[in-house]
């Protein structure tokens, strides 16, 4: 177990943006007749989502986030000292996007800046090292960017993840601080399980070929291509359900805190069957577990940033205790317990 | 054991009855990826345990099912 401690350092400020493009599960999805489309819709209460066209990548989502959020709250761009971009669709494979980003926002290139590839554990992964980053007498600003089209990465066709994912960006300013309080973290990877979120074609153990990009149609009648992600759905419920609830518990035992001390409980959205199991199993009043995957699904790494701006804009202006539990592709499970002072949360980016 | 079974007629969307002890589940027409979604997710609820998959994969009857959740439940 990876437990970590900070006091003095948080989150300034949050902003997030996702594409004006709606996609509606329901009717927009031409593979599966309406009634197929209803049952899904139905088990993963995901009805619409942002779909980004063609020609918006994950950094331009961060781009316009970070934007925002930098002028929202005036911020000093030569105080920020690190740039993270966190997402498992960069730009390029070379070189990475944090690096273009510094350029694109009008970073000093006395920032440090560079990529982290973790999916929906990622935005407690980034914080809690953007934190620590923080505290380092040569940090000013930590600048956390987390970006995902995870729409591109499945096929549409795919009864499995067609329905499920969405685009967004989200970016969250990080310094010291008199004023923060405490903020933990636990962090676990379970590697074995590996193969139950993955994307295998396309890198550098099975490269693209012709094979790779041929679609190919499976028994349930899904069809993709090797460079398409898949996901063992029933697998991936049976982790979150133990694994999530337990290091939740483990993290009030660590800090000697109980449910009741914690205001609102933000869970990575991935769908709506496993949620609301999560949130009965871990008896969490329905009130304190902000939803947002019915309008803009699951955007991996964004969906918590994304929910905390979409849902709790006005909340997160006074203090708050923030339960944040991300889980997902590695398997990886990461949460976070903090005391957040009066937060700027800027109003949602559409582009 | 009756309590199980009607939890798992509601799993498996079939009349309480129809569910028997000795059935062979996964020959249900009822039975797919969603309903072994539910029938998990519905024991976690009653009983408090995710049933581990390879454990789950092993077992052919409902009654071998209730038979495993008896023998590792903690109470």
């Amino acid at each position: 177990m990876s437990y970590l401690k900070y006091e003095r350092v948080g989150i300034l400020g949050m902003a997030a943006a996702v594409p004006k493009n709606v996609y509606h599960n329901l009717t927009d999805n031409e593979y599966f007749n309406p009634e197929d489309a209803r049952a899904i819709v139905e088990k993963t209460g995901i009805v619409e989502r942002r779909v980004a066209s063609t020609d918006i990548c994950a950094s331009d989502l961060c781009a316009a986030a970070a934007e925002r959020l930098l002028s929202n709250i005036k911020a000093d761009k030569q105080e920020i000292d690190v740039l993270i971009f966190i997402s498992q669709t960069p730009d390029y494979r070379t070189p990475g996007s944090g690096i273009i980003l510094q350029d694109r926002l009008g970073l000093p290139k006395s920032c440090a800046a560079y990529d982290i590839n973790l999916g929906c554990s990622g935005f407690i992964y980034g914080l809690s090292l953007s934190f620590g980053l923080a505290k380092q007498d040569g940090v000013r600003k930590v600048l956390l960017l987390n970006g995902e089209t995870r729409s591109k990465a499945y096929s549409f066709k795919d009864r499995k993840t067609g329905f499920l994912f969405a685009d967004a960006g989200s970016a969250c300013l990080i310094s010291k601080g008199k004023d923060f309080g405490e903020s933990h973290f636990l962090l676990e990877s379970f590697g074995s399980m590996h193969e139950y979120i993955m994307i295998k074609a396309g890198g550098s153990r099975y490269p693209s070929s012709l094979e790779t990009i041929k679609e190919k149609t499976y028994p349930d009648g899904s069809i993709r291509t090797d460079e398409k992600g898949v996901m063992d759905g029933n697998a991936v419920f049976e982790f979150a359900i133990t694994e999530v609830p337990r290091q939740v518990r483990q993290m009030l035992k660590v800090t000697k805190r109980d449910m009741e001390s914690i205001d609102h409980v933000v869970l990575h959205q991935a769908n709506a069957f496993m949620n609301s199991h999560l949130i009965k199993k871990m008896k969490v009043p329905p009130e304190k577990a902000p939803v947002s995957l019915d309008r803009f699904g699951n955007t991996s790494s964004v969906s918590i940033p994304l929910t905390m701006v979409t849902e709790l804009q006005a909340e997160l202006r006074k203090p708050k205790s923030l339960m944040l539990t991300g889980f997902g592709v590695g398997l990886s499970v990461a949460t976070a317990l903090l005391d957040t002072p009066g937060l700027t949360i800027s109003d949602l980016e559409e582009i | 054991m009756d309590k199980f079974l009607e939890l798992m007629s509601e799993a498996l969307e079939r009349d309480t009855g129809t569910v028997k002890g000795e059935d062979l589940f996964r020959e249900y027409p009822e039975w797919d990826s969603l309903a072994h979604l539910t029938v998990i997710s519905l024991i976690d609820e009653e009983y408090g345990m995710v049933i581990p998959r390879d454990e789950f994969g092993k077992m052919q009857t409902l009654a071998e099912v209730y038979q495993y959740i008896t023998s590792n439940s903690q109470q």
